[in-house]
């Protein structure tokens, strides 16, 4: 009996604000511990919450790109539980009454499908502090730096099939929030991470099973192992004859493996209420226009533009539309240049990717502009210089050794492309190879390539490979 | 001195007859003289108060003109005041000294107002009779073994007795109407949003007003005038003009019409009360006001829908005082993280708070929410759209405060509902958000009544003239207790 997996995520995306969603104090992560509380983020008496506005437009945004209904009317609500790090007691969230509600995004799985999956709400929250277990002779620390940063939950329907299509969701999710500009998506710095929501049913059954919730997961490697993983629990616990138990788990990355958390909430009943500190958030239609048209274009249409327009395969076009920066940027150096957009591609997922790897650099920090590599693939294009050079040229770009003009004439670098340079060039390879000419002549053709070697040995590469071969089989008669 | 009016010590610090540090030196000194019998403050600030009082007198030299320059006030200790403890009357914060000022206590000083100190209250404001403080109960001037009422009973009591020109209060089910009704003061509670909460210990947000305690609605209107207004660090706080009350309350009474809810004069109200306001409505008709009976349908859920919704917030406001960041911490050994809560919070909250909080934490419950927190939101709505189809016919409500004067210490604490019972005529305005002000209107056995009146939103400027020319017809406001004369 095979079975099958149902999953659902809650994406926790913390919002791109300078300030904190209720208090002035910045969200900059790494400060000292509780230096960027004020007294609204600890929760001291007689303080009160005031809205970020930005955080709205952010959601809107978010809305909008997801095909959401834009809630005219949402509420924030107190969501009650003790702990140390949730300093009033209660987090303020969105309970009935969410910003954004009702959408779907269509993700491309692997075998080039597109699987639509729904968005059954986001809602605005701000998040609770960090409790610090170590280190503190056997004390525990509370870090409230974190208390209060802005975040949306985005919840999915039950949609996805399979580990991969979960980890699919949510790269695609997660190059949207940062298309968006509404997310850093830095997971290492919790910025983006889920909790996923796991069942399992035999095959054909309608019935959902009983759901586990794996919670806190920060990379999309972990995100489908740990569905693997849990996916494999359940149905050996099924086929032994147990029940899974709905329960709150944590993935072991490092035995493979998802455990019961041994939980503050457990249990609990957060007594949910309107919050009475805060206004209901009303968003006029004016607002949404306003919001739509300051909307950038988005991943799925960008990625569908650089097929059609630029003629590039899926997998360029993939690759090339899966960030903004790195769509802007080719999107400018395509612009800037005369070179076919496929090679532009080809410069920017080669060579270009390749040297920011090396420096683990940002495309956004690239030393090499759009419009500086835009003047190298124009001299290509118009026969300057050739491949070859180039790529020395990039390299000399992205030193910061002046401009590609600069470079190529201070080096000589110019492609050799006179035809009596070249006929020389050529004869002098002609008279010093005998053996080969004669090999040519006797009809062993295949010889012309080791001449052409030859002769863009002695240019140092300079020679126009095109005019040597034409030279060489004129010559050669 | 101490029997002047806030106006009048005003005007005589204006005109130079007096200087602030001597006003201030008076009133600490009564302070040092008598609250030893009424337990009226829980902290004064001698060396600050003195210390603005000179900076008061400077300000004066110099030709300031702020409107409240050098009078002695005092705060309800729920307010809270940088660099001074603010307990809210609770053992949970008897060692809280707030790092900031709330808005009205800055603006009242920006408007040169001198403090003198914090006034005892019911704990967390938790209560009618200012009994269930953790510094003790506070009395009653016009008769020591009667309460002040509360919860801002601290603030009536000194206001009665002279030990300061006026205060401030919180109102959340009456706790400033009640005590000025009992002490004999005026007591405004303007609408929802009017004052800031920045700064005001929560108790139930939705709810919460912050107002003042004087002798005369003169003195209200001046210190509404200097504490009124939007405040961005409050969301719910109204971003409308404030009028300069002082110059609208002196202007003509004009053609008014008072609703008189006959319900209010039921079995429940005491009769030497109803006489009082009876005959004080007849007073109000000799000012040219016309009377009309009005009705208020679902006003009996008044009290029913506070006691859900009040505890329902206040359960969550106070979940913030776990003794982690501030507040009490047990000296006992824990067993762990909820033995520590458990500890920090049994001991730092008294019975009628954990009362409350348990209240709320039920109404509140999976399974409880729609009968009582949902349904009691509705009866809110309903009380709201009563009082509005009232204003439709008439400009004010009239009735009695209280359904007695004050009772005697101990008489009511063993009985909450009684207790409750107190702000049966009160309560309404606060679930609406409605201004109303309790002014005195009578004696009964040597004991203050007081009348309230009530105006639709926003209606403080005729609300308070109405009050003032009642005032200038009537001399209840001017009696003061002899025995601290």
């Amino acid at each position: 009996m095979s079975f099958e997996v149902v999953i659902g995520l809650e994406i926790h995306a913390q919002l791109a604000t300078e300030s904190k969603i209720f208090s002035g104090a910045a969200t900059r992560y790494g400060a000292a511990p509780n230096s960027q509380a004020s007294l609204v983020d600890l929760g001291y008496p007689g303080v009160l919450p005031v809205l970020n506005e930005g955080v709205v437009d952010m959601a809107i945004r978010f809305g909008l790109a997801t095909h959401c209904q834009v809630a005219r009317r949402s509420v924030f609500a107190r969501k009650n539980y003790f702990y140390p790090d949730l300093p009033k007691g209660y987090q303020i969230s969105q309970y009935e009454l969410p910003i954004v509600h009702s959408g779907h995004i269509d993700i491309v799985l692997d075998d080039g499908s597109v699987r639509r999956v729904g968005i059954t709400r986001a809602h605005l929250e701000e998040d609770a502090g960090k409790s610090l277990h170590e280190d503190f002779q056997g004390l525990s620390g509370i870090d409230l730096n974190r208390a209060g940063t802005p975040l949306l939950e985005i919840v999915s329907q039950p949609d996805l099939r399979s580990a991969r299509e979960a980890g699919t969701y949510m790269r695609s999710i997660h190059t949207l929030v940062r298309y968006l500009g509404i997310c850093d998506g830095n997971m290492q710095e919790g910025s983006f991470r889920c909790d996923a929501n796991v069942s399992v049913r035999r095959q054909g059954e309608a019935k959902l099973g009983t759901r586990a919730e794996i919670k806190n997961l920060n990379s999309f490697r972990f995100v489908e192992k740990a569905i693997e993983s849990e996916t494999r629990r359940q149905i050996e616990l099924i086929e032994d004859g147990g029940r899974v138990v709905q329960e709150t788990r944590l993935y072991d990355a490092d035995r493979d493996e998802t455990r019961p958390m041994r939980s503050k909430e457990e249990a609990n009943d957060y007594r949910y209420f309107p919050d009475p500190d805060l206004l209901p958030v009303v968003i006029t239609d004016e607002r949404i226009a306003r919001v739509e048209a300051a909307m950038p274009e988005l991943p799925q249409a960008r990625r569908q533009r650089f097929i059609e327009r630029y003629a590039l395969g899926p997998y360029d076009a993939d690759i090339l539309a899966s960030s903004r920066a790195l769509a802007d940027y080719y999107d400018a150096l395509v612009a800037a240049t005369k070179a076919k957009p496929k090679s532009a591609a080809n410069w920017v997922i080669g060579e270009l990717t390749a040297a920011l790897n090396r420096e683990n650099r940002e495309i956004e920090s690239s030393p090499v502009a759009p419009a500086a590599l835009g003047a190298l693939l124009d001299r290509i294009e118009d026969g300057t210089i050739s491949g070859k050079i180039a790529k020395e040229i990039f390299e000399a770009l992205w030193r910061g050794e002046g401009p590609v003009e600069r470079i190529i004439r201070e080096r000589g670098l110019e492609q050799i492309s006179d035809a009596a340079s070249i006929d020389a060039l050529v004869q002098k390879v002609i008279d010093a190879n005998a053996g080969q000419v004669e090999q040519y002549r006797s009809g062993k053709v295949q010889v012309l390539g080791f001449l052409v070697g030859q002769v863009m040995k002695a240019s140092q590469g300079k020679a126009n490979p095109k005019q040597v071969n034409e030279a060489l089989k004129r010559l050669l008669g | 001195m101490h029997r002047n009016t806030l106006a009048e010590s005003a005007a005589a610090l204006a005109a130079g007859s007096v200087s602030s540090l001597e006003l201030t030196r008076h009133y600490l000194a009564r302070i040092e003289r008598f609250d030893g019998r009424l337990n009226s403050y829980i902290t004064v600030t001698a060396e600050q108060a003195l210390e603005q009082a000179r900076e008061a007198d400077r300000r004066i030299a110099r030709g300031d003109k702020a409107p409240l320059l050098g009078v002695p006030i005092a705060h309800k200790d729920i307010f809270c005041t940088a660099g001074v403890r603010t307990s809210c009357g609770s053992r949970m914060l008897d060692n809280f000294v707030s790092p900031y000022d709330a808005t009205l206590v800055e603006r009242l000083k920006k408007a040169g107002a001198v403090m003198l100190g914090k006034t005892n209250m019911d704990e967390f404001a938790m209560g009618s009779s200012s009994e269930t403080s953790f510094y003790g109960p506070v009395r009653n001037p016009w008769n020591l073994d009667c309460v002040p009422g509360g919860s801002s009973g601290g603030s009536a009591a000194a206001v009665a007795a002279g030990l300061c020109a006026a205060a401030t209060g919180t109102d959340t089910g009456g706790s400033i109407r009640q005590p000025a009704a009992l002490a004999g003061l005026t007591g405004l509670k303007p609408t929802y949003g009017r004052i800031s909460r920045y700064g005001m210990i929560a108790f139930a947000s939705s709810l919460d007003h912050g107002g003042s305690l004087t002798r005369t609605a003169e003195d209200a209107a001046l210190l509404l005038g200097a504490m009124a207004g939007l405040d961005e660090r409050d969301s719910t706080s109204l971003d409308e003009p404030v009028p300069d009350y002082a110059a609208e309350i002196a202007k003509p009474l004009g053609a008014v019409t008072i609703g008189v809810p006959e319900s209010f004069f039921d079995d429940g109200l005491d009769a030497d009360n109803a006489a009082a306001v009876r005959s004080s409505l007849a007073e109000l008709e000799k000012l040219g006001a016309k009377l009309k009976t009005v009705e208020l349908p679902n006003i009996h859920l008044s009290v029913p829908t506070y006691y859900v919704v009040a505890p329902a917030e206040a359960s969550s406001n106070l979940a913030r005082f776990d003794g982690i960041r501030f507040g009490h911490r047990t000296s006992e050994p824990v067993a762990d993280l909820n033995d520590f809560y458990m500890r920090n919070r049994g001991e730092g909250f008294g019975e009628e708070v954990q009362r409350r909080i348990l209240t709320g934490t039920y109404v509140l419950s999976s399974g409880y929410y729609d009968a009582y927190y949902i349904k009691a939101q509705k009866a809110r709505r309903l009380i709201s759209r009563d009082y509005a189809e009232a204003f439709a016919q008439v400009d004010f409500i009239a009735g009695p405060t209280t359904p007695t004067p004050a009772f005697r210490l101990g008489q009511k604490t063993a009985d909450p509902v009684a207790m409750y019972l107190n702000d049966i005529y009160t309560i309404g305005a606060d679930l609406a958000g409605l201004p109303a002000i309790s002014i005195p209107c009578g004696f009964v056995d040597g004991l203050p009544v007081g009348l309230q009146l009530v105006g639709p939103h926003l209606a403080e400027a005729p609300l308070l003239r109405l009050a003032h020319h009642f005032q200038r017809a009537t001399d209840w406001h001017a009696r003061f207790p002899a025995a601290f004369d």
